[in-house]
């Protein structure tokens, strides 16, 4: 394919943009989308592209406070020196207890992933099953990318921008 | 309920039936769940246990989940029993041999399971035959919804489902399908195929799932990754692209075996079926590999038109067990696989066998299934 404006070089640069309802697609050659000041746009790794998507998270660090490894659970007597017996934790709470200690192991054996999304018990509360939602469109996102099913990824880059909006307000 | 009165049957899920089901055994999917107001069970008082295993039974007795239930007490049952279950997939192996107040409620078809006090304060499982991950899925998540309006179980928002081990955090979901694989084994690319499962973050066990041997070429695969993957999507992964893949290949080495290998095809089944038509004793572990080259032979006429001598002779055999259609079938040997093994052996003759005793019943039953 010729580049669409020296209509000379090969088209190695492929646009979609997407707005709204509105599709277009520009085929263009290196030295054109430089000079139209695109071609340093389209060269970012995928890998920064997708931290910059995901970097509006929000805040959840603080959810879980830090801890002390000799330290046990007041709830249930646990410390992380059982885990050299069995793989088992003592409560729901020594998730939170111990969380930044139990973080490595989590993304060691969960391929790296370390928050939820998929299924939520209906009692929880609204902002919680919000956040989830919102979690789980990020991970939609991430795969749309993959991909590379860009029209996906454009509604739901609308869909998170929503969302996000309505968290706020 | 008396295990007796299964113990001489075949489960619904092992009638032959179901997508793929030449090659696809069974679909599971199991969620491990907690209950919030509860340590795990490490930490647990046998008092506690007491409390949630009554507290657990009484809310899934109670529910809805289309077909008849009953309850079991795991700590009170004797070990033959406890085997037993394990045998027929309604109840691990860690829950046998697990200690304290414990207990199972199984619907009456074996599709259902609810593993009370196992690892987790509650294990669900659906399994059917063949390749069914996403009705499998629909049926456990509709059952969880109906325990979930009446428990509160443990979850975080950024975490999912809390489990006692973090390996299963997040979803609690275990997706497992069990495969039959011979035509890999036998052409020697069933090690490659694992490698690149494992390579996927599968894990690839035997027949009995954790810590047992691919025996009788029988492999179950299951996901690693509970976290961060959406169950439906992990459901359709694996009933789209993973098993699909495997199913593809195992088809590609039969299709091989019958167009270049076939003196070696022959000489398995010809071995398999001179064998289990004479033996007079036979291990657990024999009749299975040899059972399993039966199970291909018949598979690969019915499935793929294949006429050898050895299969023709093969499905030649008649079965005139009374539930039988009067001709040896896919069923037929589905049976013999199950009431071979060694609890089902001792349930059926009513008491425990040494291992001496229970080669020479094994083959009897064999025998005359084949001889008949």
């Amino acid at each position: 394919m010729q580049c669409q404006i020296c209509n000379n070089n090969e088209a190695t640069i492929h646009l979609t943009e997407i707005h709204g309802d509105v599709h277009t697609e520009m085929h263009l050659c290196e030295s054109c989308a430089a000079e139209q000041g695109i071609a340093a746009k389209s060269q970012i790794p995928l890998n920064e592209l997708l931290s910059n998507l995901l970097a509006s998270a929000p805040e959840e660090a603080n959810m879980y406070a830090p801890t002390d490894s000799r330290q046990k659970c007041p709830r249930c007597g646990f410390s992380l020196e059982l885990l050299k017996n069995e793989p088992l934790l003592g409560c729901p709470y020594d998730y939170e207890m111990f969380e930044k200690l139990l973080l490595p192991l989590i993304e060691n054996t969960q391929d790296g992933k370390t928050a939820h999304c998929g299924k939520v018990p209906t009692k929880i509360p609204r902002g919680e099953k919000d956040l989830i939602e919102l979690m789980n469109l990020r991970n939609l996102l991430e795969d749309a990318i993959r991909t590379e099913d860009y029209e996906t990824a454009a509604k739901l880059r609308d869909k998170i921008a929503e969302y996000e909006t309505d968290r706020n307000k | 309920m008396k295990l007796t009165e299964i113990s001489n049957e075949l489960n619904d899920w092992l009638d032959g039936d179901g997508p793929h089901s030449d090659i696809v055994i069974s679909s599971r999917i199991r969620l491990a769940r907690n209950l919030a107001e509860y340590k795990f069970l490490s930490r647990c008082s046998n008092t506690e246990k007491s409390q949630i295993l009554e507290r657990l039974k009484e809310v899934i007795t109670s529910i809805d989940i289309g077909e008849n239930i009953f309850y079991i007490s795991i700590d009170q049952a004797n070990e033959l029993d406890r085997n037993f279950l394990v045998e027929r997939h309604l109840i691990s192996r860690h829950h046998a041999l697990g200690k304290g107040p414990r207990g199972a409620v199984i619907s009456r078809k074996e599709s259902f399971t609810a593993m009370i006090n196992e690892e987790d304060h509650l294990r669900i499982q659906v399994i059917k035959g063949g390749l069914q991950l996403g009705s499998c899925w629909e049926q456990i998540n509709r059952i969880d919804d109906m325990i979930e309006q009446q428990v509160d179980y443990a979850f975080s928002p950024k975490y999912g489902y809390l489990t006692a081990c973090p390996t299963n955090l997040g979803t609690g979901v275990r997706v497992s399908v069990m495969l039959h694989l011979p035509a890999l084994k036998i052409t020697g690319q069933v090690e490659k195929l694992l490698g690149a499962a494992r390579d996927m973050n599968l894990a690839v066990r035997g027949l009995f799932g954790e810590g047992t041997e691919a025996t009788g070429d029988f492999y179950q695969v299951s996901n690693q990754v509970s976290l961060g993957v959406r169950e439906d999507e992990l459901v359709s992964k694996f009933e789209k692209l993973i098993i699909p893949s495997i199913v593809e290949y195992e088809r590609a080495a039969r299709g091989h075996l019958l167009a270049s290998g076939v003196d070696l095809l022959e000489d398995k089944i010809s071995r398999a079926t001179a064998v289990l038509k004479n033996a007079r004793l036979i291990s657990s572990e024999e009749a299975l590999i040899l059972l399993s080259h039966l199970r291909l032979g018949i598979n690969m006429h019915e499935k793929q038109g294949a006429s050898t001598p050895a299969i023709e002779q093969l499905c030649g055999l008649k079965d005139s067990s009374a539930d039988s259609s009067g001709r040896i079938t896919v069923r037929t040997i589905n049976k013999l696989f199950l009431l071979t093994l060694p609890a089902h052996l001792q349930l059926n003759y009513g008491k425990p066998l040494d291992p001496t005793h229970r080669d020479v019943l094994r083959a009897n039953i064999i025998r005359k299934t084949l001889n008949q």
